[in-house]
């Protein structure tokens, strides 16, 4: 049931009639489209909301017009109920399955409280306001408001994995009011309020209050357990059904994402309707021909065939004439093409999930093509914009050096240190090289000793003990999981946390902290606080945040450390390794007591909360004693400077998109060889305001300039008007870079500057965006894709930078740390970046190369074939008699011609792999987007053509007056019929056999299987058998037999062969010979 | 998409390394190189050459004798005749004389030919029931609508053969007649049978079936195409076996031409009594034409036609031209190609550019 735009939602816990008022849908989910009933309509109806079937159908009405039908209905009918057919089975398996897994979800069980007794239930029977139990591995039947749990505080823990693909797990509380009410009896008295937002698919917002006893209590997403989640090492716990069914988080999210289209099916779209509208111009020239035919030769002719009854004049004839071409000349757009298409991405698609040369094997993952329409566009893609963490780097982070108190502690020596003799509980895996930290941890150093044990009390890690010693920590983050691992061999071992404490061992001595508030970490925030209460009753703040913005909240009397800590933190940031600033801050029972009240407040405040509580949080991080900074590295991937080197020369412009410090970012550029030291330059922009970015990008663009010299100069600012994008620096020498902030970018991205900012970073040979936020990326993407028509990819793995794989053309997702959700948006997924290169160099190449040869071939084969129509329209009337028998009309398309061109178009290879990945300028001609495009497409078309006339006179000119060697004549209608539509069988097989390269035991068999199959049906539809039971559809009877025994018709078959093929080898081979393609001389050298 | 196989392991996915999935699979890769396509191109154009040159030789030793009598002789007065329809039932003949300079030898192919008839309209085409010719008693009384108007006659009663094809049936006839330089006049013996397809013939074409009736018993209760002078039973009065829907002429005219000039076969020379036992002699011919066909209402023309044959059927030029002039023009490409080849792409470029 629909309701309309909910303003809130209203609740009551255990109360049906209450909750039925507002009609809130039920628990049961269909995701299925369809049931046995309306399958066909629904199925039918959505089939022919694709434009291409509805003109098939359109061409199939007007054939059931006997005086327009040119064609028998079936030469329509038959291609059009296969593909519908072939469509409404997969809709039709898929949609079982839906229907299955719908079913398997709604019977499921629970437990609901009904009248005080715990009642099994099916999901799809719950109901919204029903209070229900939950197990441990249980999944959560519908979205719910925690009530209580069988934990202390009313906690408990679920995993997230199937709602984001974070993997760790979650700790979700109860309000405190109803985690007293422990049993069933309480629950089935309990009817609080809940009044929240609308259903809606933000899956870490929750917005609500509780009326209950007459008051009111905030609930945030903190106190809810959404559908999908399982509960995990909690024994069970009840909840209210807040959003039940479609309404829940997880429902809501599963929305359809945006569809992407290729340049190819654009252009194919172009074309086809550039083809309609030749299609219409025949049919004019035909119709015309038909008025003038009739008025003077028809007219004469009245006595052996008068007109039809409605016809009554030559112009109306015409008209009639017009639509019977249509029908006849619809055949140049084939339904078959839009199947084929599909078929052939579909098996590109296959190849990348089989490459075993894409296959990790330390993580066990294939490559995967999520999306198989896109195939050939990775065959063109120009820009690549990448993450850095988890996609360049393989975001598996090791705490690599330290500053503490302004002493660093850094990798000198090669001993790995041994951490059991010290602290059993240490984490064997890890390696720390510097011993005098161990030293000054042993001695008891307070400021060390502040330091780790910041580690280990700020951060959200969750730790699991499966016995005693044994720790397993999940971080959301792999940073955390580094600190507080490195906190841990150090002798401040984070053991267990509740909402209320977090216990740790201290040197041996376990210790517990009372937990008074985290302050959460965000992108806008960059930090994270927690203030504890320590044994002895003494309150302090621990913060660990970016360096730049910690270090504006330090107490004055810091400024010394601080710089020696800056210093530190640069050197480690040059490093390429991620650097955090600590500091913590003594609190007294005052100041807490303050703040703790002005916290509430911001709590509890209906409107603007978050940025109430974020002003609150900003409030007591203030006046902070600065402890040290940390450095974590992150091991850059295998291959990806040698990957970075090879698309950069495959001519890919690569962006680094990262969140990472300038210094971090520019370090790993070097690292990958992005950036390297025969630059001419790297510039770096990183003003503040609107006018220093000006400013910096025009002296960047005066530099460029500078270099350049001579020829086409760029319009350097201010630009009045602003230079136009396609201004290619093209003549710019030397090699240049450009790193912009984040801040310096949202000036750049900004209406007036982007063109400059296009223009001048499509110059340089790399760019790197750092501190950038998740939508900047999506920006930048967007901003080339507007200003220079060319085919993005975004390549990433983490949640943030998922608007950016959906923007681009092509996302791709890296299967990594970070969760799976940049891989559910991204087209392909696989987990190594060096993979990239063997997508785009060998896949991508291979598909756009095979797309656009089956694209050739397909428009010339059905030119040669349909033109042929028009040719004889000038002999016999324009009266839409067709040259070939009705039955090849119908089958050329799907059975004479589609398996080679489909076998061309799926295993087709110029050069072998190891060639393209050796030699990336193969890459190019996809990038220029050569191989198929309009004039290609003119070309195809003329051929086809010139084919078609060939086809059609040779035939014409020969048997006109040949006879069989019996003396009959051959110039009758079948034996013309079938002269023809054989010859057109081989010319167009003998040109499929000169554009295939790759000659697989599958071309061959499908080459001669069609040509076999050819003449086989023909032979069966000419037989004597089907003509004695459909006498008059059969009517070709014995024609296949009688013309194909007569010498002359072979000689006539050779001849115009010869004559199609002749200048298209020689065309080619001159190609080759003089202007070879990179392609051809590889291929050449290959054999 | 990736399949997931029953092993487990940490290579548990990993796909298959069989040769098709990752596309190993052995394979052929031509090129167009200067030793495969210039070879190819000489061994065209000599085929070609060769084949034109043999075809040529054995077209030269054809003969064709082409003879418009649409108003010639005296048949222009038959030929005004028909230009009024009134005129259609009254018979009218004619005769045209003609030499043949040079006898034709072997079997002698007798034409008709007609132009600017056009048996290839669609509607034409359409305007027949093969239900019916192949001797469907159904069809016979009740015939597919595609022949209308030519489906019932005025009085209702269904045409047998029913369409706008049988019902234009070329109905002239011919008599040859041999003046000898000597002796007298001799009526030339035509075949006028077995001179259609076999299929036609035998498959296609059927009367219904009669038990024990006479033709124009089974074809009682239809009626004669409108233009026709006599039923479809009676079309062969000397042979009771070649009437109804088996008539050769039938057959060969309801083969329908592709362009609308067009010949159909008539008859063979019969050749097992002097002189005629090798071909038609040298000397003067008569035609006497029983001229009933009307062509002036859509300025057509009528011919007679007298050719011998060979293994590749009739006097046919244009194959044997149309594969000299191929074989130059390959021939002038070759060379082309060659000399291109020679000067500028011989040494092909180098993969280090």
């Amino acid at each position: 049931v629909f309701c309309p735009q909910q303003e809130e939602r209203r609740v009551r816990a255990n109360d049906r009639e209450y909750n039925e008022k507002f009609q809130y849908a039920s628990n049961c989910i269909m995701t299925s489209k369809y049931n046995i009933v309306t399958f066909l309509p629904v199925n039918l109806f959505e089939q022919f909301q694709e434009v291409a079937n509805t003109y098939f159908l359109f061409l199939l009405i007007l054939q059931l017009i006997p005086q327009i039908s040119s064609l028998s209905w079936f030469t329509t009918i038959v291609p059009l109920a296969l593909v519908l057919s072939i469509t409404a089975v997969k809709d039709a398996t898929d949609d079982y399955f839906r229907h299955k897994s719908d079913n398997q979800v709604n019977n499921r069980q629970s437990q609901v409280l009904i009248r005080g007794s715990l009642q099994n239930e099916k999901w799809m029977n719950v109901r919204v306001g029903d209070i229900i139990k939950l197990e441990n591995n249980q999944f959560v039947a519908a979205d719910l408001l925690l009530l209580s749990s069988s934990e202390p505080h009313g906690l408990c823990y679920i995993e997230t994995a199937e709602l984001d693909g974070e993997s760790n797990m979650k700790v979700r509380q109860s309000v405190s009011v109803t985690s007293a009410l422990g049993d069933p009896n309480n629950l089935a008295l309990f009817d609080g309020e809940v009044v929240c937002e609308p259903p809606n698919n933000k899956l870490d917002r929750f917005c609500g209050t509780l009326y209950w006893r007459d008051k009111k209590y905030t609930l945030t997403n903190q106190n809810m357990l959404l559908r999908g989640c399982v509960l995990r090492n909690t024994e069970a716990c009840y909840g209210l059904v807040i959003f039940a069914g479609p309404d829940t988080k997880l429902m809501q999210n599963s929305g359809r994402t945006k569809f992407k289209r290729t340049s190819i099916d654009r252009l194919m779209n172009t074309l086809v309707l550039w083809i309609f509208g030749f299609l219409v111009c025949m049919g004019v020239i035909l119709a015309v021909g038909n008025a003038v035919w009739e008025r003077e030769v028809g007219s004469l002719f009245q006595s052996y065939l008068p007109w039809d009854p409605p016809v009554d004049n030559f112009l109306f004839s015409a008209f009639l004439s017009f639509w019977s071409y249509v029908i006849i000349l619809n055949t140049v757009v084939p339904i078959s093409l839009y199947v084929s298409v599909e078929v052939i991405r579909l098996g590109h698609s296959y190849f990348i999930n089989w490459d075993q040369q894409m296959f990790c094997s330390q993580c066990n993952t294939p490559a995967e093509a999520r999306t198989t329409t896109l195939n050939e566009e990775l065959g063109q893609v120009e820009y690549i914009f990448s993450d850095k963490t988890g996609t360049l780097t393989q975001n598996i982070m090791s705490f690599n050096k330290c500053s503490i108190n302004g002493k660093t502690y850094v990798k000198m020596y090669f001993q790995r240190l041994d951490f059991t003799p010290f602290n059993p509980l240490a984490d064997p895996n890890f390696c720390f090289y510097d011993d005098t930290l161990l030293e000054s941890v042993k001695v008891g150093d307070t400021h060390t000793h502040k330091f780790f044990r910041l580690l280990s009390l700020c951060h959200t890690v969750m730790s699991e003990e499966k016995s005693e010693g044994e720790l397993f920590y999940k971080a959301q983050s792999p940073d955390e999981g580094a600190l507080v691992t490195a906190a841990r061999n150090f002798g401040f071992v984070f053991r267990s946390r509740t909402p209320g404490t977090i216990t740790t061992t201290e040197m041996g001595r376990p210790v517990t902290y009372t937990l008074l508030a985290i302050l959460d970490f965000n992108n806008i925030r960059k930090r994270m606080s927690v203030i504890v209460r320590n044994p002895e009753g003494r309150i302090c703040l621990y913060c660990k945040g970016a360096d730049t913005v910690l270090l504006e909240r330090l107490h004055p009397c810091n400024q010394e450390l601080m710089n020696i800590t800056s210093d530190h933190l640069n050197e480690y940031a040059a490093d390429g390794l991620r650097t955090l600033a600590l500091a913590y801050r003594d609190l007294s029972e005052d100041e807490w007591e303050a703040w703790s009240e002005s916290h509430r407040c911001a709590d509890k405040a209906a409107s603007c909360r978050e940025d109430r509580l974020a002003a609150a949080y900003e409030q007591i991080e203030q006046d902070m004693m600065l402890l040290g900074a940390t450095a974590i590295e992150d091991k850059l991937q295998e291959g990806v400077p040698e990957t970075i080197a090879v698309l950069s020369l495959a001519n890919i412009k690569i962006w680094v998109l990262t969140g990472d410090k300038q210094e971090t970012a520019v370090n790993i550029g070097y690292s990958c060889k992005m950036l390297t030291d025969d630059m001419t330059e790297v510039f770096i922009i990183s003003g503040h305001t609107v006018q220093s970015v000006r400013q910096e990008l025009g002296s960047v663009c005066l530099s460029l300039n500078g270099t350049g010299g001579g020829g086409k100069q760029l319009q350097c600012p201010p630009p009045s008007p602003p230079p136009p994008p396609s201004n290619l620096m093209d003549n710019i020498s030397g090699e240049f870079a450009l790193v912009i902030n984040g801040h310096s970018l949202a000036h750049a991205l900004e209406a007036d500057m982007e063109t400059e900012f296009v223009s001048t970073a499509c110059a340089c040979k790399a760019v790197i965006c750092c501190r950038v936020t998740p939508l900047q990326k999506a920006q930048v993407v967007e901003l080339i894709k507007k200003h220079k028509k060319a085919v993005t990819l975004a390549i990433g793995d983490g949640a943030n930078d998922v608007s950016m794989i959906k923007s681009a053309h092509i996302g791709v997702g890296i299967s990594g740390q970070e969760g799976i959700q940049a891989v559910l948006a991204s087209d392909y997924s696989f987990s190594q970046f060096r993979f990239l290169q063997r997508l785009l160099l060998v896949h991508g190449r291979w598909s756009y190369l095979r797309m656009c040869r089956f694209l050739c071939y397909f428009f010339y084969k059905n030119f040669a074939f349909t033109m042929v129509h028009f040719w004889f329209g000038f002999f016999c009337g324009f009266s839409a008699q067709t040259v070939y028998d009705q039955y090849f009309i119908t089958l050329y398309n799907i059975v004479y011609t589609s398996l080679p061109v489909l076998a061309m178009g799926i295993f087709d290879q110029d050069v072998p792999d190891q060639r393209s990945l050796e030699y990336p300028k193969l890459y190019e001609p996809g990038q220029l987007n050569l191989l198929f495009n309009k004039r290609e497409f003119f070309i195809c078309i003329a051929q086809g053509i010139y084919t078609s006339v060939v086809l059609f006179f040779v035939p014409c000119a020969v048997l006109s007056n040949a006879t069989q060697s019996t003396g009959v004549p051959l110039a009758d209608y079948q034996t013309f019929a079938v002269t023809t539509a054989t010859t057109l069988v081989i010319v167009v097989s003998v040109q499929i056999a000169l554009d295939t390269g790759f000659w697989t035991v599958i071309n061959h068999v499908f080459v001669w299987g069609s040509l076999g199959l050819y003449f086989t049906i023909m032979f069966a539809l000419h037989s004597q058998t089907l003509f004695k039971i459909f006498p008059n559809q059969f009517h070709f009877v014995g024609s296949a037999q009688s013309t194909l025994l007569q010498p002359v018709v072979w000689l006539t078959i050779a001849l115009a062969t010869a004559i199609c093929i002749v200048p298209v080898l020689a065309f080619r081979f001159l190609k080759v010979d003089l202007k070879p393609q990179l392609s051809d001389t590889v291929r050449k050298h290959t054999r | 998409m990736g399949k997931v196989k029953g092993k487990s392991g940490p290579l548990a996915r990993r796909p298959d390394n069989s040769a098709f999935k990752q596309q190993r699979l052995p394979a052929w890769s031509p090129m167009l190189t200067a030793t495969t396509v210039l070879p190819f191109f000489y061994l065209m154009a000599l085929i070609c050459m060769l084949l034109g040159v043999w075809l040529l030789l054995t077209v030269q030793s054809t003969q064709e004798i082409k003879l418009d009598y649409t108003e010639a002789g005296t048949c222009d007065m038959c030929f005004e005749k028909r230009k009024n329809v009134s005129n259609a039932a009254q018979i009218c003949t004619c005769t045209v004389v003609f030499p043949i300079k040079k006898a034709l030898k072997g079997d002698v192919f007798f034409y008709y030919g007609l132009q600017n008839f056009h048996q290839n309209l669609r509607r034409y085409m359409d305007s027949r029931d093969d239900a019916q010719m192949v001797g469907r008693k159904t069809n016979l009384k009740n015939p597919s609508s595609y022949c209308e108007p030519f489906m019932k006659d005025p009085n209702g009663l269904p045409i047998a053969p029913c369409g706008a094809v049988a019902n234009s049936i070329f109905n002239d006839t011919f008599t040859l007649t041999y003046h000898g330089s000597s002796g007298p006049s001799i009526p030339v013996p035509l075949l006028r049978k077995g001179i259609t397809w076999y299929t036609d013939k035998n498959v296609k074409y059927r009367n219904p079936k009669n038990d024990n009736m006479t033709l124009a018993q089974v074809f009682e209760g239809t009626a004669r195409p409108l233009y026709w002078q006599k039923p479809v039973y009676e079309l062969d009065l000397l042979d009771p076996t070649n009437n109804g829907f088996i008539n050769d002429d039938l057959i060969i005219w309801m083969r329908e031409a592709a362009f609308p000039n067009f010949k159909k076969l008539y008859g063979v020379l019969y050749r097992a009594k002097q002189p005629f036992t090798k071909g038609l002699p040298a000397g003067n011919y008569t035609i006497n034409i029983s001229y009933n066909f009307p062509v002036q209402y859509f300025r057509g023309r009528k011919e007679v036609v007298l050719t011998t044959l060979t293994w590749f059927g009739g006097q046919n030029h244009f194959l044997p031209i149309a594969y000299l002039v191929t074989s130059c023009l390959i021939l002038l490409i070759a060379i082309i190609l060659t000399v291109v080849w020679w000067k500028f792409g011989k040494n092909g470029k180098r993969l280090e550019e």
